[in-house]
């Protein structure tokens, strides 16, 4: 094989961007220690850059005031010699994941009290984004591209835009996005993220062999998945976090102009500052006047002015038909 | 209007001359009777539709009165004079309709259209994409047919079907004729000295527009000076100077004939327009040093057309065409196109309408090509900026949004919240990241565990995995494409499938009535609300009546559309009960 800077790359060779839930709060309440945790991932990571010489990964920490890059095995000379006990793969990324957990908790007690943070998944997507970006502008030649989001603690639904965002410019590029998911309840943003980006997401029933789920499963380049019948997930929590309290909804009212998403009917669009009024101003009778803004419907616009109105809609992502929505069905 | 029969008093004649007689006509589905004011005429009628070949009628604005012409397969016609062009209209319809039933039993037309006056054009259209979407054809029957929407409901959500149609019908326009009418061949017997030149209405459009001066002089001259045939007798004859090259002979008989002169000198008013497209050439391009680059006068070159070895002197210079000159207008009067959609028969009017069309502003030249200048002279770097006064485009203070954002993330973490199970932080901070620390150094100084995974659960999470990826298998298909309706029967399916789309466009067209403003809006929600308690029935019937081992899944594919038409429903009960509230208020303070 060819070496050097004219790396010839097969359509089977990884780059594989993981995100690491670094969560403190998380991990000290969870039944996995952390140790067990990272051992599963860090031998994982190790198979990756065995299973082919080109193979490259970066690994992110997602904290919960900041995220970094811990781990670049391209910046590595020789990942495979031992530094101790242990391959220098290892001790590498702990010796960078202890400094950023340092820093991360210097972070936080700079920031609010209070202030619980979620794992800022948004950003380290973000950055894993921006990591593949710069190494499709470095060339015709590349590796292909995958993120793996192993994450723990709970949607942050206050990140809903971001993370969506992140997606869809996922979806873009086409960067599946892999989910490995830990906690106890499904994660509804990974999977959309997933689904949406055509990646595989994965709830592993028995964390003791963590490995096992990670090898099995994710560990297959994206050549082979086409030979591969990898776990499909049976269902898709589509449903999106409104725009006003950050909850979680399935019916809400939608901004006919900017299509933001409110648990409630509101005058005012927060977001574009469009007033909900009443498009049909001429009509004359004060009951109809006094109607409520969920009553308003799609107007293309009246006599005098633009006609704006908030509608009830379903507010799954790959829906967003007017109150009902059959998802799953027909293929929608 | 709504019942299937036209009455309209109107006279039957039985051909244009025909006085006509007085009498009613009155249309039914299948036929229409004419019955004169005179009992004892015999001019009555009863015809069938179906021996109905096609309809004509006058238009509206022509001077013609409101005649509406049946033409009986068998060749004669019906002419009926009406009192109005709206009874016209009326009736044209209404034959529109029956015929277009008539002719094809299986079309679904509309029973209910005669309220909505429809042009037959935009009906056969109708009727056209019903046939071609057999899809399209079976909501419209359930849905139109059955009365659960008008026929203009129906249509309004599908404008954009009508219009790419429509766009689709636009002729396409006849363009300026690409021959060289300069090529227009003389012929001649052979045995006298005549030649003749054969002339079309179409040739005559074609000289006015690619020669203006011939134009402008045909507009003079006739038919105050001459007659139209002396004038092209002129013409033609100084054409045929210019062809035998004869420029000599051309400048001799200009000089007898001023009338002849103006077709033989160079058209002025080709000129002035040259001069005008010279100016939008770029005004830094110096036209007059060009000219040297010229060589085709030079002896050897140019077209042999033209005779460029002939010595021509100065002074028949002016009565001298080159090919090339002419090749140009040809080119750029093809360009433009036809500009005029009269009638070629009558030279005046066509003349008349190309002069209107030639008017142009010629507005404030100097000026113009000095801003040009300026214009293209610019050089970048020694201009001001360019200061455009803008708005910017600002959905909202930024910081505004995000501020809010962030207090709201503050407040729901703070919440419990349903189904989102959220991490227990009675942990403070330090010792959540002590205890984090505290694990990367064991790792650190641990080493990882070997075996890593134990034998026995690496070999049940793999047996896991398999049971779970093949169940996957069985339960939703051998694909991610396939779903659970491939394995319901076909009728069921195909049930399903019907009442997803009909029930689809009920929710749409009774989610978009609301605010209920007028009163056809609200009888129009009652009867979407009927309709859509019927479709919800036939989806409990279905969910009834599937096979047992089916029943489960049909439920499922069933839910979601009940939910959406309870919703519908639901909203419907809340309004109305809203509206009696409303209206006893009302009613008390009155």
């Amino acid at each position: 094989m060819a070496s050097g800077p004219s790396k010839l790359y097969a359509d089977d060779v990884s780059l594989l961007v993981v995100l690491l839930d670094t969560n403190p709060f998380f991990w000290s309440t969870f039944s996995l220690q952390f140790s067990e945790f990272l051992s599963h991932v860090l031998a994982f990571l190790n198979s990756i850059l065995l299973l082919n010489q080109l193979n490259q990964i970066v690994v992110i920490a997602t904290g919960c005031s900041s995220c970094s890059y811990i781990y670049d095995s391209s910046s590595d000379s020789n990942p495979g010699s031992e530094f101790g006990n242990m391959p220098r793969l290892y001790s590498n990324l702990l010796q960078k994941l202890e400094e950023f957990v340092a820093r991360d908790e210097q972070l936080l007690k700079a920031g609010k009290q209070g202030a619980i943070a979620s794992s800022l998944l948004s950003g380290s997507l973000s950055m894993a984004l921006c990591y593949i970006q710069r190494v499709f502008r470095s060339g015709p030649l590349h590796p292909q591209p995958r993120i793996l989001c192993i994450q723990g603690s709970p949607d942050g639904p206050e990140q809903y835009v971001a993370i969506m965002n992140a997606i869809f410019s996922a979806q873009r590029s086409t960067v599946p996005i892999d989910s490995c998911y830990i906690g106890s309840n499904n994660s509804a943003f990974l999977q959309q993220a997933s689904y949406i980006t055509g990646g595989i997401y994965y709830r592993p029933p028995q964390l003791d062999g963590l490995f096992q789920y990670l090898s099995t499963v994710f560990a297959t380049d994206l050549y082979s998945r086409a030979f591969l019948r990898l776990p499909k997930s049976v269902g898709v929590d589509f449903r999106a976090s409104c725009f006003c309290h950050k909850q979680t909804i399935d019916m809400g009212y939608v901004c006919s102009v900017c299509l933001s998403i409110f648990c409630e009917p509101h005058k005012k669009c927060s977001t574009c500052g469009s007033v909900f009024g009443q498009a049909q101003l001429d009509v004359a009778s004060e009951a109809s006047r006094k109607r409520m803004a969920s009553d308003t419907k799609w107007c293309s616009g009246s006599n005098d002015k633009i006609g704006t109105g908030i509608v009830e809609v379903c507010v799954k992502s790959a829906c967003r038909s007017v109150v009902g929505c059959f998802t799953g069905f027909l293929g929608m | 209007m709504s019942t299937g029969q036209v009455i309209k008093r109107a006279k039957y004649k039985t051909s244009v001359k025909d006085p006509g007689t007085p009498g009613v006509l009155k249309m039914t589905e299948n036929k229409f009777l004419f019955r004169p004011n005179d009992p004892s005429s015999n001019k009555k009628l009863e015809v069938e539709f179906r021996f109905i070949q096609s309809h004509k009628n006058t238009k509206e604005g022509s001077n013609k009165p409101p005649w509406l012409n049946l033409i009986h397969s068998q060749g004669h016609s019906y002419i009926f004079e009406f009192e109005s062009f709206p009874d016209l209209h009326v009736c044209r319809e209404f034959v529109g309709i029956a015929l277009g039933k008539s002719g094809d039993v299986a079309k679904a037309v509309p029973t209910a259209i005669s309220a909505e006056q429809l042009s037959t054009a935009e009906m056969e259209l109708r009727i056209k994409l019903l046939r071609e979407d057999s899809k399209l054809q079976k909501l419209h029957k359930e849905l139109v047919i059955a009365g659960k929407l008008t026929e203009s409901e129906f249509w309004a959500t599908r404008k954009k079907l009508l219009d790419k149609d429509e766009s689709r019908k636009l002729k396409q326009r006849v363009g300026f004729k690409n021959s060289m009418i300069f090529d227009t061949k003389p012929t001649s017997d052979g045995r006298t000295n005549q030649v003749t030149f054969n002339l079309t209405p179409e040739i005559k459009y074609q000289i006015f527009a690619l020669k203006p001066a011939v134009h402008q002089a045909f507009l003079n001259f006739v038919p105050s000076k001459m007659t139209e045939k002396d004038f092209w007798t002129k013409y033609f004859r100084a054409e045929y100077l210019h062809r035998t090259k004869n420029a000599v002979a051309a400048a001799a008989e200009a000089a007898e004939d001023e009338e002849l002169a103006v077709f033989l000198k160079d058209d002025e008013i080709l000129e002035s327009e040259a001069r005008k497209k010279v100016r939008w050439v770029d005004p830094t391009l110096d036209m007059e040093a060009d000219q040297g680059d010229d060589y085709t006068h030079l002896p050897d070159h140019g077209i042999f057309r033209d005779g460029g070895k002939e010595i021509s002197e100065a002074q028949y210079q002016l009565y001298k065409r080159t090919f090339l000159q002419d090749l140009n207008r040809q080119g750029a009067v093809v360009l433009e196109g036809r500009t005029l959609d009269v009638d070629l028969e009558h030279p005046r009017t066509v003349a008349e309408a190309l002069a209107r069309t030639r008017q142009e502003s010629d507005g404030d030249i100097e000026q113009e090509r000095l801003n040009r200048i300026s214009q293209m002279t610019l050089i970048e770097d020694l201009q001001a900026q360019d200061n455009h006064c803008f708005a910017p485009l600002c959905i909202k203070d930024p910081r505004e949004y995000f501020d809010s954002q962030q207090a709201n993330a503050v407040k729901t973490l703070d919440d419990s919240q349903v189904g989102m199970e959220q991490i227990k932080c009675s942990l403070p901070s330090d010792e959540a990241y002590g205890s984090l620390r505290v694990s990367i150094s064991n790792l650190k100084a641990m080493g990882s565990r070997d075996p890593l995974v134990s034998p026995e659960i690496a070999l049940t999470i793999l047996n896991g995995l398999t049971k779970n990826i093949s169940s996957t298998k069985y339960h939703l298909g051998k694909n991610s494409q396939e779903s659970v309706l491939d394995i319901l029967p076909s009728t069921t399916k195909e049930q399903l499938l019907d009442h997803w789309t009909s029930s689809q466009e009920l929710l749409r067209h009774y989610w978009s009535s609301y605010p209920i403003t007028t009163p056809n809006l609200h009888t129009k929600v009652n009867r979407l609300k009927d309709a859509i308690s019927q479709i919800y029935s036939k989806l409990e019937e279905i969910k009834v009546s599937a096979r047992s081992d089916l029943r489960h899944q049909v439920s499922l594919i069933v839910h979601p559309m009940q939910q959406a038409l309870d919703a519908a429903l639901l909203h419907y009960d809340a309004d109305m009960r809203r509206r009696t509230a409303r209206g006893q208020k009302s009613n008390g303070y009155v």
